[in-house]
């Protein structure tokens, strides 16, 4: 889409635009999708790739307790003497996985939700109550009710997280599928006999897809900061596996003395957020110019 | 008017129920055995079964709820497993600490976003206005407790401008109450301004571009006149919207904050709770801030006819 007005931009003087030129448009014109999109694509690299560059995330040596940054530890080491560099790689696997895998989930069921909200009447008013009602709590509060209810675990904490952004996808579905279900096209498809998966699949569902791709991102955004927030209060995945909020809340006591124990994950974790925020803008520009205008 | 108010009272009321439904769920789906932990360590099965049928543990689903329903509407919350105090005296003690930083906050971070909002919006397309934008992005990013360290770490330890951490009653010390809200209350607003900044901005912008504007500005009415008086009272309806769902953003920044801050306020009385696994204290706080936001959006609903007069039911 976005190939085609390019080279018809730039086409209607030059016939063959050049490859390069053309991937140079693409950047000049969504800086933010590609800043923040390179940058994901770099720090989930920096995650896979851990083990091999690293080094030890839970090794403790009491010898080198809180050392500032330095060519052997680049960003120091913590109270317990392990080095602050690995545990920000190694604290990166949890926040992506966390936040990648709420977005999908919580895409996937708020999607079929909001198809069936949409497109049958009847079923309609009871989901909308029963998603103001779950929208109601407090992601926070009933995260952190239901891992100290179960017990702290990645699964749970994921969970937790994809409840209450369920209701905000149902919400964008249904309101996607109101104003295309009396389309023309959906009308004749209706008309024609096609078939209720059919119509809801072929023709319903494309018209949500971008929106859903750029909410998508911001849901991920959204879950690794609750993520981080839920293992900084002490309720979010076992203490022993590195995380950026577990690192920040066992170091704030240290922060007059290392402030780098506090600062590095708390950096990091800006960052990753930031830039999923602007790959979203960037992709909302691109997929959804008409959102895009409305702010 | 009156039976709009009655419409959305009453649809106020299924959420309400709705909502203490899912939490009831949460305690009563609660792993453990509530008898089991009252009797104590000692305690025979038979002891632990004579308990539970005393505490009605044994009766269905349906009737411990409506049996837990009727005790909350008369406003008792049950009592913490940790200190034995009624859940609605634990609140009470550290509500104002909470209310406190809400309403700071909310001072600092509604006019703030409005003016940040106003601005981008009449400078549409320029370089403020990207930049004020890819702040508000930048504000949403950051994490509440991240800015807070920064915070402390600049404002309170390096340049020694304000206190630490802790918390001041208002009746005890009206200036050190102060004090010692500041930095909770920017950390908290951040995420908040970020966000009415970014809405105020585009209802403007449309606003901005109506008929009635290019009238006024052919009249010659001065800029700041048209911006505040034209143009923002008729985009008061989304900004008081998104004020009001904003509300669950700081519901869940207080938790955070008060625990950066070490406010002793109902956050961390959640906080605290989920070491010691205090359930009714957790199940209590929630059905307590979910209700205060339900409240909240309806009256912003009902605010609709004062904020702009066309709006009639």
């Amino acid at each position: 889409m976005s190939a085609v007005t390019a080279s018809s931009a730039v086409g209607a003087s030059v016939p063959a635009t050049p490859a390069r030129s053309r991937a140079g448009l693409f950047v000049r014109r969504h800086p933010t999708l590609v800043a923040g999109g390179g940058l994901i694509l770099l720090m989930v690299l920096a995650a896979l790739a851990a083990p091999l560059f690293a080094g030890d995330p839970v090794n403790m040596n009491p010898l080198n307790r809180l050392k500032a940054p330095s060519a052997e530890f680049w960003l120091g080491t913590d109270h317990l003497g392990r080095d602050v560099f690995a545990r920000v790689v190694y604290g990166a696997r949890v926040s992506l996985q966390v936040g990648i895998a709420v977005a999908v989930v919580s895409i996937a069921i708020g999607t079929v939700i909001g198809l069936v909200a949409g497109y049958f009447r009847q079923a309609d008013a009871v989901i909308t109550r029963a998603m103001d009602g779950m929208m109601a709590i407090p992601a926070i509060l009933l995260a952190i009710a239901m891992v100290a209810l179960t017990g702290a675990s990645v699964g749970i904490v994921i969970l937790a997280i994809v409840l209450p952004e369920i209701p905000r996808v149902v919400r964008l579905v249904r309101s996607v599928v109101l104003s295309v279900r009396e389309a023309p096209y959906v009308e004749a498809a209706k008309a024609g006999g096609t078939r209720l998966h059919v119509i809801l699949g072929r023709h319903i569902l494309p018209s949500t897809l971008a929106p859903l791709i750029v909410q998508a991102t911001y849901i991920c955004a959204a879950a690794i900061i609750v993520e981080s927030a839920l293992s900084f209060l002490g309720a979010g995945v076992p203490p022993e596996v590195p995380t950026w909020g577990s690192m920040i809340a066992q170091s704030r006591q240290y922060l007059p003395v290392a402030p780098w124990t506090v600062f590095a994950p708390g950096v990091a974790l800006a960052l990753v957020v930031l830039s999923v925020n602007l790959f979203g803008d960037g992709l909302r520009d691109w997929l959804d110019p008409r959102a895009a205008r409305r702010g | 008017m009156l039976s709009y108010i009655l419409q959305r009272a009453g649809s106020t009321a299924i959420v309400m129920l709705l909502v203490s439904l899912l939490v009831f769920l949460l305690l009563f789906l609660a792993p453990g055995d509530p008898a089991a932990v009252l009797a104590g360590d000692n305690a025979t099965p038979e002891q632990i079964a004579r308990l539970r049928a005393s505490l009605g543990l044994d009766d269905s689903a349906a009737v411990q709820f409506w049996r837990w329903l009727s005790q909350v509407l008369q406003g008792n919350l049950g009592a913490s497993i940790y200190s034995n105090e009624p859940v609605v005296h634990l609140m009470a003690q550290r509500a104002e600490a909470t209310l406190s930083l809400a309403l700071a906050t909310m001072a600092i971070a509604v006019p703030l976003a409005i003016l940040l909002g106003v601005t981008a919006a009449h400078r549409a397309g320029t370089m403020t206005d990207r930049a004020l934008m890819l702040l508000s992005v930048v504000g949403f990013s950051v994490p509440a407790f991240v800015v807070g360290y920064f915070l402390v770490w600049v404002f309170a330890m390096k340049l020694g401008l304000m206190p630490v951490q802790g918390y001041v009653p208002i009746g005890e010390d009206p200036v050190a109450w102060a004090r010692h809200l500041v930095l909770p209350a920017v950390t908290l607003g951040l995420t908040y301004t970020a966000l009415i900044a970014r809405i105020t901005r585009a209802t403007m912008i449309e606003v901005l571009s109506e008929d009635f504007i290019r009238t006024a500005r052919a009249k010659g009415v001065p800029m700041l006149r048209i911006l505040l008086r034209h143009a923002l009272r008729n985009a008061g309806v989304p900004i008081a919207t998104v004020i009001g769902i904003g509300i669950a953003l700081l519901i869940g920044g207080v938790v955070v904050t008060e625990t950066v801050f070490n406010i002793p306020g109902i956050g961390r009385l959640v906080v605290d709770a989920i070491s010691r696994r205090d359930y009714p204290v957790i199940q209590g706080v929630i059905l307590v801030f979910s209700g205060i936001y339900v409240l909240l959006n309806l009256a912003t609903d009902l605010s609709y006819t004062l904020i702009d007069p066309r709006i009639r039911y």
